[in-house]
C-alpha cells in the first residue's frame, strides 16, 4: 500500500459525506441523491463516481473486481483496480465469484451475484429524462410527482416509428414501482439481472454529482407496453470462443473482408467456460 | 467535576469503515442485526449508537439529542464536532432514548427526500420483545424483528411515516453493541 494517502485515497470527511448520501440512496430506492463529488486523479468520464463510491465502501478485507464493458483487462478496469490495490492495499480478482465489491462500467457480470456482494456502477448520466427534458429543476419536479408520461411518449413514438422500442442500452427502469431510473449504459440485455438481485447495487455519477442505489430483492421493471413487452436484444450466434448462447456478445471485426467474430463480453465468464472445456466454433480446444 | 473523556474509535479510518458497512448492510436489509464493538462511550450512550455517530456525524450534520443524553454531549461534541440542533426540525441526525415524536423531525420533501432526518433510537434490546414483521425492499421474504422498548402504537406511527414516501424518517435502532435499521420503505406489522 502506498504511503502518504489516507486509506482508499479519499479523506475521511469526504467519505462521511458520501456514506451519508449512500444510506439515503438505499432508503429511497432509485432516487438520485446529490453529493459533493471530488476531483479525482483521473478525469470525469473515467469512472470517478464509481471510484468515490467504492472508496467509501471498501475495507481492507474486501476483494475487488473491476470490469469495463465486461472485460477485466481493459485500460479503465486495469487502472482502477491498480488504483485501489495501491491506495487501499485490497486484494483484487478477476473472478466474479471471489469478489466482495465489483465496480463496473457498462455491464453486469453473467454469473448471478450473491447476497454478500456489492456492485458499484459507474454512471455518466444519472438522469433518465435527460434527453427529453434538459432542465434539472423540471426533472426533479417530475421525479417528485412520479410524472413519467414523457418517457412513455418517447417509447410510444419509438413503437410508432420503428415498430419496436429502439433502446439498446441505458434502457429506463422503474425501481420499486416509484422511481424512473437510468441503469447506466448497460445493455438492455442486462436489465432483467437487476430485478430482485440479491446483491446491493450502488450507482455513482462523478461529473453529474449524483448517487443512487437499489437495495437487494427490489423490484426493477424495464418500461414497456402490454402489447410491446420488453425484449432483451442479443446477437443471434453463440460465442465463437466458448459457445455460450446465454451470454451477452461483442461483435469483433477480424479482417477487411467482412469477417467477424462474436465473443462473450464478460471475459471472466468466457474464460471460465473455456477452462471447463466448452469450445465455440472459432475457438481452440 | 466531569469524568475524563474516553476515547473514540481506536482506528478512526478502519473502524468507521467497518461500522459504515454494518449500517449500510442494515439499511439495505431492514431488520438484520449487526454488532459493532470497540467504542466505550459515557453512559447512557450505548456503544452502537456512539459508533454510528462517530461514523456518520460531523460539523455538517446538526444533531438533536434527547435530554437524557446530556452526560454524553461533551463526548459527542469532542469526537464528532457536531453542532447542536436545538430545534429538532433542523436536525440531520437525532439521538433518542426510545422512539421520539417523529413528527418533530424533517421528513424531507418529494423533490428532495434525501434531506430527511435519520433518527438513532436507543433501546434496551433488539431481541426478546414483541415480534414485528418487516417487508419491503431489501427483503426477499418477510423477516421478524423483536426490539424491546418501542411504543405499543409503533406500527401505527410507522404507517404514517411510510405514507410520506418518498419523504420520511429513517431509523437506526441501537441497543448495547447491536444495531438494525428501518428505512422509510419498510412495511411493518405486528407478527
Amino acid at each position: 500500500m502506498t504511503e502518504g494517502y489516507n486509506f482508499a485515497y479519499l479523506d475521511e470527511q469526504t467519505k462521511r459525506m458520501i456514506r451519508r448520501a449512500l444510506l439515503k440512496a438505499v432508503a429511497i430506492p432509485g432516487h438520485q441523491v446529490p453529493f459533493g463529488s471530488r476531483e479525482m486523479p483521473l478525469p470525469y468520464g473515467w469512472g470517478t463516481g464509481g471510484i468515490q463510491v467504492t472508496a467509501s465502501v471498501l475495507g481492507p478485507d474486501d476483494v475487488l473486481k473491476v470490469i469495463d464493458q465486461g472485460a477485466d483487462d481493459t485500460t479503465n478496469a486495469v487502472s482502477i483496480r491498480r488504483f485501489f490495490a495501491k491506495t487501499a492495499g485490497v486484494a483484487t480478482t478477476t473472478h466474479t465469484a471471489e469478489a466482495t465489491v465489483i465496480q463496473t462500467r457498462h455491464r453486469i457480470p453473467e454469473k448471478a451475484l450473491r447476497d454478500d456482494q456489492i456492485i458499484v456502477y459507474q454512471v455518466p448520466q444519472p438522469e433518465p429524462l435527460f434527453r427529453l427534458e434538459s432542465s434539472r429543476v423540471e426533472t426533479r419536479r417530475m421525479h417528485g410527482l412520479a410524472d413519467y408520461g414523457l418517457m412513455h411518449v418517447k417509447l410510444y413514438e419509438d413503437v410508432a416509428r420503428f415498430g419496436q422500442i429502439s433502446i439498446a442500452y441505458d434502457y429506463p427502469v422503474m425501481v420499486n414501482g416509484r422511481y424512473l431510473m437510468s441503469p447506466s449504459p448497460i445493455p438492455a440485455f442486462d436489465n432483467p439481472k437487476m430485478d430482485r438481485m440479491p446483491a446491493l447495487q450502488l450507482f455513482g455519477a462523478g461529473r453529474e454529482k449524483r448517487i443512487y442505489a437499489i437495495p437487494p430483492w427490489t423490484d426493477v421493471r424495464s418500461l414497456d407496453f402490454d402489447d410491446h413487452p420488453f425484449r432483451a436484444i442479443n446477437a443471434l450466434e453463440p460465442c465463437g470462443l466458448c459457445g455460450a448462447t446465454d451470454a451477452y456478445l461483442d461483435e469483433v471485426v477480424t479482417d477487411d473482408k467482412g469477417g467477424r467474430l462474436f465473443v462473450c463480453s464478460d471475459t471472466d465468464h468466457c474464460a471460465e467456460r473455456r477452462d471447463a472445456g466448452h469450445v465455440g466454433k472459432d475457438g481452440v480446444p | 467535576m466531569t469524568a475524563p473523556l474516553t476515547a473514540g474509535f481506536a482506528d478512526p479510518v478502519l473502524d468507521s469503515q467497518r461500522c459504515f458497512r454494518s449500517v449500510l448492510d442494515g439499511m439495505a436489509r431492514p431488520g438484520r442485526i449487526h454488532t459493532v464493538s470497540g467504542v466505550i462511550p459515557p453512559a447512557p450512550l450505548c456503544s452502537a449508537a456512539a459508533a454510528v455517530l462517530l461514523t456518520l456525524a460531523d460539523h455538517e450534520t446538526p444533531l438533536w439529542a434527547h435530554a437524557d443524553f446530556a452526560p454524553a454531549r461533551g463526548w459527542i461534541a469532542f469526537h464528532c464536532g457536531v453542532p447542536d440542533a436545538a430545534d429538532p426540525a433542523r436536525a440531520v441526525f437525532a439521538l433518542s432514548m426510545g422512539l421520539p415524536d417523529l413528527a418533530g423531525f424533517n421528513p424531507g420533501t418529494h423533490e428532495a427526500p434525501e434531506t430527511s432526518a435519520t433518527v438513532i433510537v436507543q433501546l434496551p434490546s433488539l431481541t426478546g420483545g414483541a415480534p414485528l414483521r418487516l417487508r419491503g425492499p431489501g427483503l426477499r421474504d418477510s423477516v421478524l424483528l423483536a426490539p424491546i422498548g418501542l411504543p405499543a402504537d409503533f406500527v401505527i406511527v410507522w404507517r404514517r411515516n411510510r405514507g410520506l414516501f418518498p419523504a420520511g424518517i429513517d431509523l437506526i435502532l441501537c441497543a448495547g453493541e447491536e444495531l438494525a435499521a428501518l428505512p422509510r420503505t419498510v412495511a411493518i406489522e405486528e407478527a
